[in-house]
């Protein structure tokens, strides 16, 4: 009878185990706003989906991919800053995304479902996508792990010491991508982002190293996820933003209890 | 020697803007070299060829195969959402925390293991980032700008483990410095730079050549003023071609360096 709340919690709890090091990451090399961008995009991703009637999670990841590569593409050319690329990318796509939704005949599209996301109606099949996903995407983490944190410290001597920094770059931005495209059904467009980078900067106040920071971050998004199903249970609310609430109270929590002082 | 790099006419630009033409470098073994010069010289296009960053567009880049380098870049910044300790910093360059234990402590600063690196001051985390460039094992070290942010006391021991290294190790050692006064005396040639090369030699022959004082004479000179105190004792030792160069007031430094380089009158 509950089997949609497990469903729910099942594809939540993936996504946030590996919103953990990924959100570290992201954190760590300031790339929220690259992380709005693919967010956005993704909406452009589904009105594809919808036209071409691909299954979303396919166009999604085509779409973040597309705007990914656009963007290690801009980012060689040094034309323009990349903040200012990225807010091209990330508006023009999210106005293109509507813009192609009320355009396709026959469409009728859950708006609301879309920009802050819709767990509840998750299928098995999508939830053994996001699982699929996400170890996929952890693997591929681990191994990278140390490259990824040597060129967060310092690109050029981390390319002395041998690491490919440009491919290693480069499979970061896919991986977010890949991230951003499960994280959809979960919390929304609107707010992939703070599901990312939230947590993670909870986790930053209790972190000595950079590993027990992104596994904190995981435990902590995962406790989200677990609190803003249960407040949508009992309050009635949307789960996305209930979740993006709950990791937001716990780094109010965290920062009011610890006060202000420096960080280990 | 066999050289461990050996730069021919190496010549670069960006976007038509030249900004190395035919510098020709060596890097032996046991040799200190410092390169020197102006904002914009080109030293750090220099470096990132020698590091194998960049490639020149002209002339010849040769490598001994034994060629290994260990890099200090100029500037670290860890951004502070980033928990990371010295340890952790150096087992990028070396997994086994005994041996990273074994270069800081050379380099003075094991009791420093378990610190957040942003929490160092500047002359740790000179050191730290030193102990780093030594865990590869380097026959090459190549230092960029290794004093910044470091008082001048910790300057002139900078300097020092530098030299003990490089006897240590007996490998090849390339600068990049801005302190004309205190690299003069820790160095074996100077390369002076200003796109192409200058001039270069040993300390005492660059300070006189009329190229390398129409470039930092008038302003820098070979020295800068680092201290705060009266030194009415020394002033009389300031005198001959390049006294004019410096100021008249600020003859400490230069006097401490006319004896350790064995009374060089003119350095």
């Amino acid at each position: 009878m509950y089997d949609f709340l497990f469903l729910a919690l099942f594809a939540g709890l993936g996504v946030a185990l590996v919103a953990g090091p990924m959100g570290s990451l992201v954190v760590w090399q300031r790339m929220a706003y690259f992380g709005d961008t693919l967010a956005h995009g993704s909406l452009l991703g589904i009105a594809l989906g919808l036209w071409f009637s691909w299954s979303n999670s396919i166009a999604v990841v085509v779409v973040c991919l597309f705007i990914a590569g656009l963007l290690i593409v801009f980012e060689r050319q040094h034309l323009l800053a990349t903040d200012t690329v990225l807010g091209i990318l990330s508006h023009g796509s999210l106005a293109l995304g509507l813009v192609a939704l009320t355009l396709i005949p026959g469409a009728r599209t859950d708006m609301e479902a879309l920009l802050f996301g819709d767990i509840l109606t998750v299928t098995t099949a999508e939830v053994t996508v996001v699982w699929l996903m996400a170890a996929c995407v952890l693997i591929a983490l681990w191994r990278l792990w140390p490259s990824l944190l040597a060129i967060t410290v310092h690109e050029d001597l981390a390319r002395v010491e041998g690491v490919r920094v440009d491919v290693v770059k480069a499979v970061l931005k896919l991986l977010l991508a890949l991230v951003v495209a499960i994280s959809m059904k979960v919390v929304g467009v609107l707010l992939i982002t703070a599901l990312l980078i939230i947590p993670a900067a909870t986790a930053r106040h209790f972190a000595k190293t950079p590993e027990q920071m992104a596994v904190l971050a995981s435990i902590i998004a995962m406790l989200a996820v677990c609190a803003g199903l249960a407040a949508s249970w009992w309050l009635n609310t949307p789960v996305g933003p209930s979740i993006v609430v709950s990791a937001s109270l716990f780094f109010v929590l965290v920062l009011a209890g610890r006060g202000y002082r420096p960080l280990a | 020697m066999t050289a461990l790099i050996e730069l021919r006419g190496a010549g670069k630009s960006f976007a038509n803007r030249t900004v190395l033409q035919a510098v020709n470098l060596n890097l032996v073994p046991g040799r200190i070299v410092t390169l020197i010069g102006p904002n914009g010289a080109g030293k750090t296009t220099l470096v990132k060829i020698v590091l194998g960053l960049l490639q020149p567009d002209t002339g010849s880049v040769q490598r001994s195969v034994q060629l290994r380098v260990g890099y200090m870049p100029q500037k670290l910044h860890i951004d502070p959402t980033l928990p990371l300790q010295v340890d952790r910093f150096l087992q990028f360059a070396n997994a086994d925390t005994a041996v990273c234990l074994a270069a800081l402590d050379r380099v003075g600063i094991a009791h420093l293991i378990k610190q957040p690196v942003s929490g160092l001051s500047g002359g740790e985390m000179q050191r730290m980032l030193l102990a780093r460039a030594l865990l590869r094992k380097p026959n090459l070290l190549v230092l960029d700008e290794p004093v910044q942010g470091v008082d001048v006391t910790g300057q002139e021991a900078l300097y020092q483990l530098i030299g003990e290294l490089r006897d240590e190790l007996n490998c090849g050692i390339l600068m990049v410095s801005h302190d004309l006064h205190l690299v003069m005396a820790a160095t074996d040639e100077v390369v002076c730079l200003n796109q192409h090369v200058c001039c270069h030699g040993t300390p005492q022959q660059v300070s006189v050549d009329p190229e390398f004082v129409a470039l930092f004479g008038a302003k820098t000179a070979l020295y800068t003023h680092h201290h705060d105190h009266e030194h009415g004792l020394h002033s009389g030792v300031v005198n001959g071609a390049t006294s004019g160069l410096r100021d008249a007031t600020c003859s400490h430094d230069t006097a401490q360096q006319a004896a350790k380089e064995g009374s060089q009158p003119d350095v």
